[in-house]
């Protein structure tokens, strides 16, 4: 497991311009050659393991109480699959006015909506940033990472007028039009990293043949990027999926809830003897995140390693 | 590497006219390709971040048209105790919270680095909360486990402690947040990583060679070229603490309690714009701390003159 996920990690983050200096294998040799003893590393994994297992324990718990009954989950502390009660995830499913299916499919599709929007729009102006000269490029390449740490909180108020001027309160449209319209500038200074470590011979080459700017963008660039096009693709899920702050807002009809609305309804709904269904429905919102995790670890790390995270 | 790098590039390097005039070539295509963005722009960001300065000096409730009170709604947080309170709360989140995840980031990725066995694996395992964290599921699940009858009081039992409700005790309601945060160290430790591969090797080789202990290096060695990398999570996690919502929102039920003690800055902006709608309140509030933020960052940027290293 480990190896395959090492290279591809680093030859992303070495096109990224941020150069790894050695082999994790050379430094194994290293570290080995620089005569530590045995004993001080076992003490380092046993370390390493024990916080893991801490960081990991919560999580893990609420997996396997989901399978417990209720009144169980408060007196068994253990991790152990001891019981295997698939009640809590039938009852979660339909407390609520909508079964959870129809939460699911309206998170599935604001996160569809928002990774095809992202992808688009993103691609586009970082193409511009990183390969065309345009007036007030630098200007417009720094207010475009200024944006990057704006907090949300100063445009909600208004952006929330409009909106619903709009007609668009429990309506998607208001979660998905603002990525389609590359306000995620996280993204675009991801794609520019990205794009400027293609070399520029193929695009300058296919310019001589007469290729216009959308061509290379669509032939030559895109097909370049697609681990950063993962990477986005992958954020973009994590993050949506997530969202709680923008949903709330806009979303106020139980049938247009998405997973963190319909969480948080079950929470005040319920009295404190529901904690089995209510485990279970979480533990059911998780599991996207996991699998995207499990998938595209690789991407999300050299993400993160290239640009520096949110 | 980072965003921050990029800017203070920007800042630093000048250019000649010649080079200016080839700088408008491809105006039209760029234009073109800016389009979304340039919407996104005026129509998303920067033109509600007008509207919102104009409305926080108005009293607006969304069903009558906005009234200008000038400084009004600035006047009434100097004696919003509630806000006041909110404002303790946010900053004790923010820098008891902050030093402690990247301490954790950072002690975890100077152990993961140098060539050691399954990293991959532990870094996947330190990584995965930073991206549970901001989760409404996750939020739920530490409300039962520091709840009077939750996880944490069952290990406390064993040892003959009786434990109290961590959520519902204002004295310890906030450290459950805090714990939460410091949990999700994962996303910072990663770019620690990325930061300590790109420390030479033949640093250490050259040091180890002149004796220097392993504490030596890592104190003249380690961290200072570290710094800039330090400096860059500190300025993002800052940040991206004061913007913390959810898990507040969750915990408490969207009240900011027990008794006001989990009340983050924007929690309370949230209750007063769209539980009470007092939108232009709710809008001076958002510049305030649009204020706030920006101060901190400055702050940052200027001091980083006296402690950050760079190699370049």
């Amino acid at each position: 497991m480990t190896e395959t996920i090492e290279a591809p990690t680093s030859s992303f983050v070495a096109v990224a311009g941020a150069n790894a200096t050695m082999d994790p294998r050379e430094r194994r040799r290293l570290a080995k050659a620089s005569g530590k003893p045995g004993w001080k590393r076992v003490i380092k994994h046993i370390v390493l393991i024990l916080v893991g297992l801490l960081m990991l324990y919560p999580v893990i718990w609420l997996v396997v109480s989901s399978l417990r009954p209720t009144d169980e989950i408060f007196r068994n502390p253990g991790i152990i699959f001891d019981s295997f009660e698939v009640e809590n995830y039938t009852v979660g499913w339909n407390t609520l006015s909508e079964p959870f299916s129809v939460f699911l499919i309206n998170s599935v599709l604001v996160v569809l909506g928002c990774i095809v929007g992202n992808l688009v729009s993103c691609s586009m102006a970082a193409y511009a940033f990183a390969r065309l000269r345009f007036s007030g490029k630098r200007w417009w390449f720094v207010v475009m990472l200024t944006t990057i740490m704006l907090p949300v909180h100063v445009i909600i108020v208004p952006q929330y007028i409009l909106f619903s001027q709009l007609g668009w309160v429990n309506t998607f449209l208001p979660l998905i039009l603002p990525k389609i319209l590359a306000t995620d500038a996280f993204f675009i200074f991801l794609m520019v990293q990205f794009i400027r470590g293609i070399p520029t011979e193929l695009d300058e080459a296919a310019r001589l043949d007469g290729c216009g700017h959308p061509r290379i963008f669509l032939r030559i660039i895109l097909p370049l990027m697609v681990p950063a096009l993962a990477t986005t693709a992958i954020f973009t899920f994590i993050w949506t999926w997530n969202d709680f702050f923008s949903q709330l807002i806009y979303l106020t009809k139980p049938n247009m809830y998405t997973i963190p609305l319909a969480l948080r309804a079950f929470m005040d709904a319920q009295s404190s003897t529901s904690w089995g269904p209510m485990f279970a429905m979480s533990v059911v919102s998780l599991i996207p995140i996991f699998l995207v995790f499990l998938f595209g670890q690789r991407y999300l790390i050299s993400g993160i390693a290239t640009t520096g995270g949110k | 590497m980072s965003a921050i790098g990029e800017l203070r590039k920007i800042s630093t390097d000048k250019k000649t006219k010649a080079e200016k005039k080839a700088d408008r070539r491809d105006n039209k295509a760029a234009y073109l390709f800016l389009a979304p963005w340039f919407l996104g722009l005026s129509l998303i960001t920067v033109g509600p971040m007008l509207v919102s300065l104009y409305l926080s000096f108005t009293k607006y409730n969304l069903l009558q048209a906005p009234k200008f009170t000038g400084l009004e709604n600035f006047t009434r947080m100097l004696g919003d105790e509630r806000l006041h309170n909110a404002l303790g709360v946010t900053f004790v989140y923010v820098f008891v919270s902050v030093p402690l995840q990247l301490a954790a980031a950072l002690a975890l990725a100077v152990l993961l680095d140098r060539g050691l066995r399954g990293l991959a694996f532990y870094r996947s395992v330190f990584y995965l909360p930073s991206l549970l964290g901001s989760s409404v599921a996750i939020a739920v699940l530490w409300k039962q486990v520091f709840g009077s009858e939750g996880l944490v009081n069952v290990f406390l039992g064993f040892f003959g402690v009786e434990g109290q409700s961590w959520i519902a005790n204002p004295s310890t309601a906030l450290s459950t947040l805090i714990t939460l945060n410091v949990w999700t160290f994962g996303a910072p430790m990663v770019i620690f990583l990325a930061g300590l591969r790109q420390i030479p090797t033949m640093y250490y080789e050259a040091a180890e060679v002149d004796g220097a202990t392993k504490w030596q290096r890592f104190l003249r060695i380690t961290l200072p070229l570290l710094t800039p990398i330090i400096f860059f999570n500190l300025v993002l996690q800052i940040i991206h603490a004061f913007q913390s919502f959810t898990q507040a929102f969750i915990i408490s039920g969207g009240t900011g309690g027990p008794a006001d003690s989990t009340l983050f800055y924007t929690l309370y902006l949230y209750n007063r714009g769209f539980a009470n709608f007092d939108m232009g309140y709710a809008s001076a509030l958002a510049w305030v701390l649009l204020l706030i933020i920006g101060a901190f960052t400055a702050i940052n940027f200027w001091a980083s003159k006296y402690w950050v290293f760079y190699d370049d």
